[in-house]
């Protein structure tokens, strides 16, 4: 301990002696310092941060395999990086413990139903881009809680919520805006809010919308409770990385509408070999197999790339439909997760 | 000759009486143990109210309603909460731990492999029993095969990746193996640097002394969670960029500095206990300060205070169920993380879990405490001053 | 140990080499040390720099004047909302860990010296009771106690609406123990005075009595003197103010009980938990302290006309309290430590509010050596305290 006194001593030195900004003691870095992409290479494996266990999101069978709709872009990513979706290893993170991870440098990506907010981003990470917009919502038992069918009507409340995410902020803000008083009721871990709700320790559980479907099947007995329609915040989530390195922050990003455009494009996990090597420019060009692309290279991977991550995984609405909606238990619709073109909010750049 | 006739005076013996029956039997016992005073009496009384109370509840409870074996909740759960158990039903869900057990022993370690984590198991046992059966021959043979050679062939075999074994990471481990791994490195850490941490302490040279106070006494003024913090997440910054850690590591790393500190305070118990006259004697002898200590000192020292050393690993085992905190599934974390387990979710599956890891630790935490009273009572005959 | 004293001086220290001076080879030794740990620090440092930088990450303590933005279920002592600072988020969260941890200390120390004395019972059925007790509580994990706790809390009570009523209007259920809160009007401030001037009075009256019994021989019924001042002089003022509290009641909401003053459950079995893991140990020490005091002892005052209870408390305790006093230190310790267990099952004390702390703002460094900042003093508080406590006891001793 005797080194960890002393280091704090030293470090408050340099800290002083570089004068950046004594009251603030602000650090900046240069620019681009690190190549995750060289590590990930490196290592030969993408090391993914992901739910605990959120059905639908992340979740292992009793086999430890990994399955949900995050799981599957740590896996696209994979794909795009090797060509190969198996060179992917999972890391279960609470909510508390998922940006020191990152930071930490323990994980490469995380891709776990994280909101992008403002503050996050500028401390020291980067969001690149929204797989899934969600908003936070509350589940009630309604047998034992008849007479309520609106948030608005949960004054006096105790509400059970999951430690250290945005949620419990949206929750204090909702209430105070509305005037309403409650008792949070706060845990660590998902597993812990699960039994604390399911126990009848609290009035109310929030968190987002998808959340409280998936967490519903885990209930003794699921068909009591009720999802209230109020949808009190945004809640864009999407992967994160560490701030710094904009190569590795645009493999994520382009990734995501690679898969966004496939859909939009009608490539499918089935049909890609064969539109590969069809007669449609636009398809040519975003499976690489245009003459003399460099659309791949640049990013620092190979010009197939995409053709990779859709064989590995499918495209956005397969991935989507195979997890959380028709293909899953919890029957989510596409709602304004749906492509632009169709009243969603899903909108891909151009890969060009 | 005596005429036997005349004689007034009883030649044989008369047959004794049974006591009365308050001095005897059961009944002597009882009033001795159990009425002594009305005060005792009372006590009794109250006593057995309080166990007719509820010690049948819990039997029933844990043995009669309980569900042994079944294919899902249903076993555990009502009618009304969608499965076959009458309304008003109340039994321990000893279904879910006989379907997870598998899981509870080893975590998500690959089905196939489960063979190396056994033969492990058999060598910690058979390398253990000897060591502890104070009679065995080879002690010193022994303990390195068991402290030095074991934990290294134990490493080889778990991870794998040499000899055609396929390669199980760590974050593959978990149940009560993760619990035993991280309790026997500690155990086989913390003792060396305890004792190194020990005589730092009682060191003359004022550096090293410093050094040693501020260790022993930082650590032993957080709690463990806090250190397992900053092995978690403070230990990454540490390291140059680019450079990480295996997660058990570092919970290893957190475990075994905390236990060194509070390890190292029973070895300053010992050293202190030595008269000084057996400094002075091995001075005299012209021994240099690590002869005198590795001789005359330590040998004496840590044998007076081996109950003690017990306690601190029994302390220790315990303690590595907190690792939980830091999503690392250990045994208690393993057990926690199937409640949510869609298939079994009952009102009874939490609790029958944690007695089951209850039950468990209790097993292995009372086993280290009998063996460290049979040491002392052993010992005691010895070197009683 | 070496030692300076068989440092040779005069003329033969010239044929010594200067490496098997142990003086010297101490001061070498040293400053191998001192490099060491120093070149370790300076690493350690620099690459915790240059993760910084490369993470963008700021440090400092500046975020502690920062907005929360989150509710806290329990803040008895602070007025805290989601609009104050992290700095007060943090206090609140210290004075939940301080609440729970002096609770439980109080309530372990009972139970322990029950359980220890019911260990040397002669009553055979009380002392295997606690054997059992102790047995069962020392193995098992304290993490695991809590939740045990909190499960069985949780299960056994009602729901709100089925609450278990208590008298003068207390209330049981899930969610926590609810009781009528005080509200005092004006001039109640008198009854604080009266309870001032009570225990002064107490005090004044307990010495008197030890001296006059010191003088006469005669005694004095002290304990009872002082309750009737301590209640009496309040009450009084009470009185002459005309009653100026009234009680907040709890009454059934559309969900939960409202008003009044409510302890969490949350609390409860953290609080219980502790309490009776500690007292395990506690018992263990106490049996220890009685049997460390010798039988002639009890032998002798039984000898001077002493019974059995006199005997305990006058002759046998103070003598054990020597032998009990620094092992219960560290228990104390321990429980004060193991409250951080709270995060757990979502009790707000300084570890869990921390945790979110760090959650929201990422600077891990600044709040995890707040926590070791705050557990090292109340550790250095709490043994110095039982250091002078210890001193007092020692002096019994001639």
């Amino acid at each position: 301990m005797g080194t960890n006194l002393k280091g704090q001593i030293v470090m408050k030195n340099l800290v002083l002696k570089g004068a950046l900004a004594a009251s603030a003691f602000v650090l900046l870095a240069n620019a681009a310092s690190a190549a995750t992409l060289d590590d990930v290479k490196k290592k030969g494996f993408l090391q993914c941060g992901v739910n605990t266990g959120l059905p639908g999101f992340a979740s292992p069978n009793d086999k430890g395999e990994w399955s949900g709709f995050d799981v599957d872009y740590c896996r696209a990513v994979a794909a795009a990086v090797f060509g190969d979706a198996t060179k992917v290893k999972f890391t279960p993170l609470s909510a508390k413990d998922r940006l020191p991870a990152l930071q930490s440098g323990e994980i490469d990506v995380l891709i776990r139903n994280t909101t992008w907010t403002l503050s996050r981003d500028t401390q020291g990470f980067d969001f690149t881009g929204v797989n899934y917009y969600d908003g936070q919502g509350f589940m009630i038992n309604s047998k034992k809680l008849s007479g309520i069918n609106s948030a608005l009507q949960l004054s006096g409340a105790s509400v059970c919520v999951q430690a250290g995410t945005t949620t419990e902020l949206n929750l204090a803000d909702y209430f105070k805006a509305n005037k309403m008083e409650y008792n949070p009721v706060v845990f660590e871990k998902v597993e812990e809010v699960n039994a604390a709700y399911d126990s009848g320790r609290c009035d109310a559980y929030t968190t987002d919308q998808s959340g409280l479907y998936a967490y519903r099947l885990a209930l003794t007995a699921p068909d009591d409770h009720i999802v209230l329609p109020e949808i009190i915040s945004k809640e864009p989530l999407g992967p994160v990385v560490r701030q710094g390195d904009p190569q590795w922050a645009d493999i994520i990003r382009w990734t995501h509408y690679a898969m966004l455009t496939a859909e939009e494009l009608g490539i499918t996990q089935a049909n890609v070999d064969e539109v590969k090597n069809g007669d449609n420019p636009e398809i040519k060009r975003v499976l690489g197999q245009e003459a003399n692309t460099k659309l791949g290279t640049d990013l620092g991977l190979t010009n197939d790339w995409v053709v990779n991550i859709i064989k590995a995984v499918g495209n956005y609405g397969e991935v989507f439909e195979k997890n959380l909606g028709s293909g899953s238990p919890l029957k989510i619709a596409r709602g304004i997760n749906a492509q632009w073109s169709k009243g969603g909010l899903q909108y891909a750049m151009p890969i060009r | 000759m005596v005429d036997s006739n005349l004689s007034f005076v009883r030649t044989e013996m008369l047959q004794g009486q049974t006591p009365p029956l308050a001095e005897r039997g059961i009944v002597r016992w009882m009033r001795i143990n159990l009425f002594a005073t009305p005060i005792d009496a009372a006590l009794t009384i109250f006593a057995l109210l309080l166990i007719a109370w509820y010690l049948p509840p819990v039997i029933n409870w844990m043995f009669v309603q309980a569900a042994w074996v079944g294919p899902d909740r249903s076993v555990c759960a009502t009618v009304a909460q969608g499965g076959i158990q009458p309304e008003g039903w109340s039994g321990a869900c000893w279904a879910y731990v006989n379907a997870n057990f598998k899981q509870f022993m080893y975590g998500p370690y690959p089905q196939d492999q489960i063979w190396r984590v056994n033969l492990v198991g058999i060598m910690f046992v058979l390398l253990l029993i000897p060591l502890l059966i104070p009679k065995a021959p080879y002690k010193v043979a022994n303990a390195i095969t068991f402290f030095f050679i074991f934990p290294i062939v134990g490493f080889f075999l778990l991870v794998g990746g040499w000899f055609g074994l396929t390669y199980v990471e760590t974050p593959l481990w978990g149940g009560l193996l993760v619990t035993l791994v991280i309790s026997f490195v500690g155990i086989c850490v913390s003792l060396p640097l305890g004792i190194i941490l020990a005589l730092g302490r009682r060191s003359q040279l004022p550096v090293i002394k410093m050094f040693c106070v501020i260790f022993i006494e930082t650590i032993r003024g957080i709690p463990l969670i806090t250190v397992l913090f900053m092995a978690s997440y403070m230990l990454p910054l540490f390291l140059p960029p680019g450079v990480t850690f295996d997660k058990l590591l570092r919970a290893l790393i957190g475990v075994a500095l905390f236990a060194s500190a509070y390890m190292a305070e029973v070895v300053r118990g010992g050293l202190q206990a030595i008269p000084k006259g057996q400094y002075e004697g091995a001075d005299s002898l012209g021994l240099g300060y690590w002869q005198k200590t590795r001789l005359i000192i330590l040998p004496q020292a840590l044998k007076l205070v081996i109950p003690s050393i017990v306690n601190t690993f029994i302390g220790l085992f315990k303690d590595t169920s907190l690792v939980s905190v830091i999503s690392m599934f250990d045994l208690l974390g393993t057990v926690k993380q199937h409640f949510s387990d869609a298939n079994w979710a009952s009102p009874q599956t939490p609790i029958s879990g944690l007695i089951f890891a209850g039950f468990v630790f209790w097993i292995f935490c009372f086993g280290m405490s009998r063996y460290s009273i049979f040491m002392e009572n052993r010992l005691d005959t010895g070197h009683k001053r | 140990m070496a030692s300076q004293d068989i440092t040779p001086v005069g003329k033969d220290s010239a044929k010594v080499s200067l490496l098997n001076d142990p003086k010297v080879r101490g001061y070498i030794f040293q400053a191998v040390a001192v490099l060491a740990i120093a070149g370790l620090g300076y690493w350690i440092v620099d690459n915790t720099i240059a993760n910084l930088q490369r993470a963008r990450l700021a440090t400092g303590f500046g975020f502690l004047d920062g907005r929360s933005g989150f509710d806290i279920s329990s803040s008895p002592f602070l007025a805290y909302s989601s609009d104050s600072t992290y700095l007060k988020a943090l206090m609140v969260g210290f004075l939940n860990t301080l609440t729970v941890a002096f609770a439980g200390i109080i309530t372990a120390t009972i139970l322990g010296f029950v359980i220890g004395i019911g260990r040397l019972s002669h009553n055979w059925l009380i002392r295997k009771l606690c054997t059992v007790y102790v047995e069962v509580f020392r193995n098992i994990p304290p993490l695991l106690v809590i939740f045990f706790w909190y499960l069985g809390v949780l299960s056994v009570l009602p729901q709100a609406r089925q609450s278990i009523t208590l008298p003068f209007n207390m209330y049981l259920n899930n969610r926590g123990f609810f009781f009528p809160a005080p509200v005092f009007g004006d001039g109640a401030w008198l009854a604080g005075v009266g309870l001032i001037a009570g225990i002064v009075g107490a005090l004044l009256v307990r010495r008197w009595a030890h001296k006059r019994q010191m003088a006469t021989g005669q005694q004095f019924p002290v304990g009872l003197t002082a309750l009737a001042l301590i209640v009496g002089f309040p009450l009084l003022a009470l009185v002459i103010k005309g009653f100026p509290l009234s009680f907040d009641y709890p009454v059934l909401g559309a969900f939960n009980l409202r008003g009044g003053s409510q302890i969490g459950p949350e609390f409860m079995s953290l609080f219980l938990a502790l309490s009776f893991y500690t007292a395990a140990f506690i018992a263990e020490i106490v049996r220890a302290g009685i049997r460390g005091v010798g039988k002639g002892q009890s032998e002798a005052s039984h000898a001077l006309g002493l019974r059995a209870g006199p005997t305990t408390r006058l002759v046998v305790v103070p003598q054990a309290m020597r032998i009990i006093i620094p092992p219960l230190t560290s228990q104390y310790l321990n429980l004060t430590k193991n409250s951080s267990l709270a995060v757990a099952i979502g009790y707000p004390d300084l570890v869990a509010v921390g945790g979110t702390i760090l959650n929201q703002t990422g600077r891990s460094i600044e709040v995890v050596a707040i926590f070791m900042i705050v557990y090292l003093s109340l550790s250095v508080l709490t043994s110095l305290f039982m250091n002078w406590f210890n001193a007092k006891m020692a002096l019994v001793e001639r």
